[in-house]
């Protein structure tokens, strides 16, 4: 606590914590709002008679005070939840009101800070008569304000402000400066980069062996790092002083960052001369502390100082990283209070003891959402896994584990084992430590309602509620298990209309609109009829279950060791009813991937890949029945008949010429139709007449592919193929093109034209670079189809070559779909980039949740 | 679309008469714009013997889907007209009703000036529709002009696609009828029964539908053995509103995206293909075995888990015990009607306290869904396929952690016993999976064990010596001692917060 000593003269500096809640105190008429203008911003202050306006239209009206507080207290505790600054303007003289100004503070975990005004009565009744509404103001108001704040002035430290500025006088007012102090916990500024180190717990020599590990010369690292110790450096090991030595000395040379541990805490305490059981291995140091004594008698007070000064948590790296003893949730970062620090030593715990007699820890990792990585100690565990963004780095040295340091922002883990079982653990390292349980669950909260996904390459992509509950009830009821389900393919944007007499699309507007967007080099890939399908192959059961966590269900598809992969549609469902057959399908690909020596060239044991699976009928049987053959039926039925019964009343003479001559347009429209959707329809058994053309890998072991240039990609998909025995791999054709050389266009453009002449669907124009930028730095389209002039009938219906109904058909609006399939890709390699960086599962989930629910978004269907 | 009505003539009756009746000079080809397309009206034959009059119907494509632009996804009330890949311009369907209705409203009404006479008498009659869409296909369409007094109804199915004979039919219909019947008649049968074969309105319909109905109904609709059918068919334009309001556009479109037609995704609600319920009321069996499960377990607080349309809901308000009633459905179709059943907008203030209605997924855990009582998983995870049901049971067994939980499930032994139901075949068509008493057992008491709880089973419906009950079900209670850590671990948290109030409250 402190009080600013009472000077006179030049400017007085008042020390304000960057998150506090800030609480004028003075009378009416004490220049508070004056005060809360010229030292804070606008928004950072909430003054009572703003609310008093709010609930009551009069910023006077006393009778509405309960409400105005309400509101106030209420804006405040938003304004804190979210980590900002506040400050309260109101006269706040009154011990009560500001009893719960404090107990706000406290619920949100920051500091409350009083600054008092404390100006004489004659200059408050001046400055109150000179406003119109509070001219009336009586003196002995004012009066009575006064001395209720001089009786409370001596009480304030006492009330739990931790900061108490009073400024006595007009001048005093008038020199005031505040001057913002960063929280010590506060360490953003900091980028590292960093080596964390878990419990030690007086393991000095596996602690010299693994800082030699990460570079270490000397307690410095030749590169600049720093090294930050996660706490519990003392207790049950065989040296805690040499630890503690080394450690102490690190910080001080400032290569090295610490915040205490329970453990230092205790030895905290019983160094002060406080009375702690000498259990849980403080006996041990206590002995080896005596030993130090002889030799540095120093020591002791040393020790005890750096105790003391240890900060409970750091805020590190722009915010990104955070480190603590036992993890903190999100709510408590870079905060300030008791439960804070009392979190952050020794963790939540359910107020259970489990059969061992230890406290149960809470399982707070599990819940934890947070965007900052939380890197912590205290629990055990066999080894060291990221959990929801959490890391644990204890794996119990001292009990003969390993001890364990992460690289950041490597988040590379670096580990060497105990030299021998130093201390016996009361219990087995067990797996129910967080990361060390299977099925780490999803929640609701992850995906529901309206939410915004950040992503890397587009900034904020938002997902509106109805679109959300869509998605939910299709991912829930028909996809895939959501750790398989890693990715989501985007929608993509069809050219331009063309103005090209008969055609609606034409590959001119494609090329056209990657030059405008400055991309040079395309290439066009021959766009595949059939369904779209995402597959994961791991390279067996083991490796899926190592990667993805699948196979726990006992009765899992893909037999007793589980499924070794995916295949699924556009929207997440499995792409073929039958376990048995996915898995042969699996198996192929796994084949040529190894064939192709893949596995070794990508150093991985898992690949994602995007896909056509063909025929279309396979997949969209029911539809094609439904409603393609049902309408090639009813006009082939029709057609006919009305054709004869024209040239009947014809050669009647009867005047139907106009009328039979588009009927036999029609007669020729319903044909191509018929002909068009049947060229994607063929008879499959097994996968005998199954094909699959690969079009991307997406990802790999630690890697997404998503930004290798498609020439490579292609090479590699070529690989593929070509070690294909079985025939179900297809090879995609492409052609590059110059899009800023004419040649090359029309050339581009005869591929296509000459393509979909014999009845192909058209083709894709992607950037040859894959994930491109245009000049002003937005995201191009990552592909625009083309869509042939005969598939075309499958769409827009059999007669829509007629010029007439072409003319009015171009009038569609693409806005929306370009836009769509924009954030749909950001989305869709946001879910890669955090599947690459191994986030966890709710983390890649909500990307490709976002993807589901944005394609129930609103857009013509057509497009 | 089109058609052509034939009849047969004499020099005295000469066929071509049928011009007069239709007001339709056999001599022209005459068009005539409808709110949907040109309809035309010519005569491919037309001599004393013999006369046809065909209607032909241009219907423009383009325009069907762009009409009703603006309004939501083409704000078409029939879904399929919102593609233009639509079989309207060649079937048979309303629009054709439609134009007949514009184009022959005198011989509909059964008005002719030049042959008065003629209209009250018999002709020999032959219709053709060539393309006529059938839901219920041949049979139906037999059933339907069978009665009429035709003396032949020749309906032949038209195959989907020649080149895919595997495929089978279309749904739609030749149709050819012959006989002695008055035109007025033949029109007015043609006008109610084409729509109401297809089934599929194209338009709003308007109040003034019922009396529509029963002035082209006269004579012939009364002592139809289909009217029932035929009435509700015709008049399934109050259904396809309600269904229209309730339509999960953000479904439809997620089934566009992935290539399938709507059913297969949206369709949570869907109560005609549960054999179930016929036999014996199953449904009501079991939930009066859940609601005095949930009574001797002396829950007050409790989930319905896949609370579907609702029934289970409702009949835990009846009971006033059940203090706090929370139904959870991953369905916003099946919460919506559930929301109707239950009549929430016009319940009473305490009444609407105690019940909560509300997306959410079995798939993810669900703070949500912590320190209730009970939960009920009525008939919910034979839904779900095999390999997510480890998901469930986190987030009930291991998250959630009612005290009790209720699971039924089909007993698939017992399917030998439903006359309706095929051998091998689920009761219904997203049951993923059916267990036998065995299997149930061997996964409720793994559940159980893992997550510390005690299971009992209960027998639903009437209990088979050979096979058993029809429904199973699971009583789940926590083991004693857990209840007590279950009860520490819900509410010690709030304990502590609530005594850190107290505390400043003291020192306030």
């Amino acid at each position: 606590m402190t009080t600013t000593p009472r000077t006179t003269g030049a400017t007085r500096r008042l020390p304000v914590t960057d998150l506090s809640l800030v609480v004028l105190i003075g009378a009416t008429g004490s220049g508070k709002s004056t005060f809360a203008r010229a030292h804070f911003k606008p928004t950072e202050v909430i003054s009572s008679d703003f609310c008093r306006g709010l609930v009551a239209d009069d910023e006077n009206d006393q009778s509405a005070s309960k409400d105005a507080f309400d509101v106030l207290h209420h804006i405040a505790g938003k304004r804190l939840a979210a980590g900002r600054l506040t400050v309260v303007d109101a006269t706040n003289v009154q011990s009560e009101s500001r009893k719960q100004l404090v107990r706000l503070a406290r619920e949100h975990d920051v500091l409350p800070i009083a600054i008092v005004l404390d100006v004489p009565e004659e200059v408050c009744l001046a400055r109150n008569a000179q406003r119109p509404d509070r001219a009336g103001m009586p003196r002995h108001v004012v009066r009575r304000h006064r001395s209720e704040l001089h009786r409370s002035l001596r009480g304030l430290e006492r009330e739990g402000f931790r900061k108490v500025h009073v400024l006595r006088g007009e001048e005093e007012v008038a020199a005031a400066e505040i001057v913002l102090e960063r929280r010590y916990n506060d360490l953003r500024h900091l980028s590292g980069p960093f080596d964390i180190v878990g419990d030690i717990h007086g393991c000095s020599s596996e602690l010299d062996t693994l800082l030699g590990k990460l570079g270490y010369v000397d307690g410095a690292h030749p590169e600049g790092r720093t090294a930050v110790f996660v706490g519990d450096l003392v207790d049950r090991g065989p040296d805690s002083p040499g630890v503690l030595r080394r450690v102490m000395s690190m910080v001080a040379a400032g290569n090295a960052l610490c915040v205490p541990g329970n453990h230092e805490n205790k030895l905290g305490r019983y160094l002060e001369g406080r009375k702690v059981q000498h259990t849980h291995g403080l006996a041990e140091t206590v002995e080896q502390l005596e030993r130090e004594d002889a030799e540095h008698p120093e020591f002791r007070k040393e020790v005890a100082e750096f105790i003391d000064g240890l900060v409970s948590h750091y805020v590190l790296d722009g915010g990104k990283l955070v480190v603590c003893h036992a993890g903190l949730p999100e709510k408590y970062h870079g905060r300030t209070s008791g439960r804070v620090r009392s979190h952050a030593l020794y963790g939540d715990t359910t107020g259970e003891t489990d059969e061992f007699g230890l406290p149960v820890r809470y399982p707070w990792a599990e819940e934890y959402r947070g965007r900052a990585a939380v890197v912590y100690g205290h629990t055990p565990t066999p080894t060291a896994s990221w959990l929801n963004n959490t890391l644990c780095l204890d794996t119990g040295a001292v009990f003969g584990g390993r001890m364990t340091a992460l690289r950041w922002p490597e988040r590379e883990i670096v580990d060497v084992p105990a030299e021998r079982v130093w201390y016996e653990p009361v219990k087995p390292l067990t797996t129910e430590a967080p990361g060390g349980r299977e099925g780490r669950p999803l929640d609701l909260a992850d995906v529901q309602g309206r939410r915004t996904v950040e992503t890397r390459h587009m900034g904020r992509v938002a997902v509106r509620e109805e679109n959300a509950a869509a998605a939910l009830e299709v991912m829930s009821r028909f996809a895939v298990d959501p750790r398989l389900l890693a990715y989501l393919p985007p929608t993509m944007a069809p050219t331009a209309t063309s103005r090209e007499k008969g055609y609606l699309e034409h590959p001119a507007e494609a090329f056209a609109q990657y030059r405008a967007d400055g991309v040079t080099r395309v290439v066009c890939e021959e766009k595949h009829m059939g369904s779209r399908a995402v597959a994961l192959v791991c390279r067996d059961a083991d490796a899926a279950r190592a990667r993805f966590g699948t196979g726990g269900a006992p009765h899992a598809a893909g037999g007793a060791g589980g499924p070794t992969g995916a295949l699924y549609t556009r929207t997440g469902r499995p792409f073929l009813d039958d376990a048995a057959l996915t898995e042969t399908v699996l198996d192929r690909l796994r084949t040529a991937v190894t064939a192709a020596g893949l596995w070794e060239e990508w150093d991985t044991d898992w690949v994602l890949l995007d896909a056509e699976l063909m025929p279309w009928s396979l997949k969209a049987g029911g539809l094609l029945r439904s409603q393609y053959a049902a309408v090639g039926a009813a006009s082939g039925a029709v057609l006919p008949v009305a054709g004869e019964a024209l040239a009947a009343a014809a050669a009647r003479g009867v005047d139907v010429g106009a009328l039979a001559a588009r009927q036999r347009e029609r007669v020729v429209d319903a044909a191509a139709f018929t002909d068009a959707y049947r060229r994607y329809c063929w008879d499959t058994e097994e996968l005998d007449g199954v094909r699959i053309a690969p079009f991307q890998i997406l990802a790999v072991q630690g890697r997404s592919l998503a930004a290798v240039p498609h020439d490579e990609q292609l090479a590699w998909l070529d690989r593929l193929v070509e070690h294909d025995p079985t025939g179900l791999l297809q090879v995609t054709r492409r052609l590059v093109v110059d899009t800023g050389d004419e040649a090359s266009v029309r050339s581009g453009t005869d591929w296509w034209l000459e393509m979909t002449g014999r009845g192909g669907e058209g083709m894709v124009v992607k950037p040859l670079g894959a994930l491109v930028r245009d000049a002003g730095g937005r995201l191009v389209q990552p592909g625009i189809k083309v869509r042939g002039r005969e598939y075309l009938r499958i769409i827009y219906g059999p007669e829509y070559t007629r010029p007439e109904n072409l003319e009015r058909l171009r009038s569609r609006f693409l806005g929306h779909k370009r836009s769509l399939a924009l954030r749909e890709y950001a989305l869709g390699l946001e879910a890669l980039d955090r599947l690459a960086d191994g986030e966890p599962l709710w983390r890649v989930h909500e990307a490709v949740f976002a993807v589901l629910a944005l394609e129930s978004e609103p857009v013509d269907p057509r497009l | 679309m089109f058609l052509t009505i034939s009849t047969t003539g004499s020099p005295e009756r000469p066929a071509t008469d049928l011009g007069f009746l239709l007001h339709k000079h056999p001599g022209k080809a005459q068009a005539f714009s409808t709110s949907h397309g040109t309809a035309h009206v010519f005569y491919p034959e037309a001599s004393e013997e013999r006369c046809t009059a065909a209607l032909l119907l241009e219907v423009d494509p383009v325009a069907l889907v762009r009409r009703g632009k603006g309004k939501g996804r083409g704000g078409a009330p029939d879904a399929a007209l919102a593609q233009y890949v639509n079989d309207r311009p060649y079937a048979a369907s309303s629009l054709l009703s439609v134009a007949m209705a514009a184009v022959f409203k005198s011989a509909l009404n059964g008005v002719c000036r030049a042959l008065p006479d003629r209209v009250q008498e018999s002709l020999p009659l032959r219709v053709e529709v060539p393309a006529l869409p059938a839901r219920g296909g041949v049979e139906l369409a037999r059933g339907l002009f069978g009665p009429l007094g035709w003396a032949r109804v020749d309906a032949v199915a038209v195959p989907l696609d020649e080149r895919f004979p595997q495929w089978g039919d279309s749904r739609y219909v030749r149709l050819v009828l012959e006989g002695e019947m008055r035109l007025v008649d033949a029109l007015r049968q043609l006008y109610v029964l084409l729509p109401v074969l297809d089934d599929a309105k194209h338009y709003w319909v308007a109040p003034d539908e019922v009396d529509k109905l029963l002035r082209a109904g006269e004579g012939w609709l009364a002592g139809h053995p289909e009217q029932k059918l035929i009435t509700s068919r015709y008049l399934s334009r109050r259904w396809g509103l309600t269904r229209q309001a309730m339509e999960r556009l953000e479904l439809v479109r997620l089934a566009e995206s992935d290539d399938l037609e709507v059913e297969s995704l949206d369709n949570a609600v869907d109560e005609t293909t549960d054999t179930e319920e016929r036999p014996v009321p199953l449904a009501e069996r079991r939930r009066e075995a859940i609601l005095t499960a949930l009574r001797s377990a002396g829950a007050a607080r409790v989930l319905d888990l896949g609370c579907g349309q609702g029934q289970l809901v409702q009949a835990l308000l009846k009971d006033a015990r059940f203090t706090e009633i929370v139904g959870v459905d991953v369905s916003m179709r099946a919460l919506t009607v559930a929301a109707r059943r239950l009549k929430l907008d016009r319940m009473g203030e305490r009444q609407a306290g105690r019940v909560t209605l509300r997306q959410g997924s079995l798939s993810y855990t669900d703070r949500q869904l912590k320190g209730y009582d009970a939960a009920v998983l009525s008939e919910v995870i034979e839904h779900l396929d095999l390999e997510r049901l480890p998901a469930l049971e986190y987030a009930v067994f291991g998250a959630a952690r009612p005290r009790t939980v209720l699971v039924t499930t089909p007993n698939v032994e017992y399917n030998v016993r439903w006359e309706t139901l095929p051998a091998g075949h689920v009761r219904h068509g997203d049951h993923r999976f059916e267990w036998t008493r065995a299997e149930f057992g061997a996964w409720a008491r793994q559940v159980a064990g893992r997550h510390g709880y005690e299971v009992d089973f209960l027998p639903v419906g009437p209990d088979d010596p050979e096979v058993g009950p029809p429904t199973q079900m699971a009583v789940f209670t926590t083991a004693a001692a857990d209840t007590e850590k279950t009860h520490g671990k819900t509410h010690g948290r709030t304990d502590r917060e609530s005594g850190e109030k107290t505390k400043e409250a003291k020192a306030a």
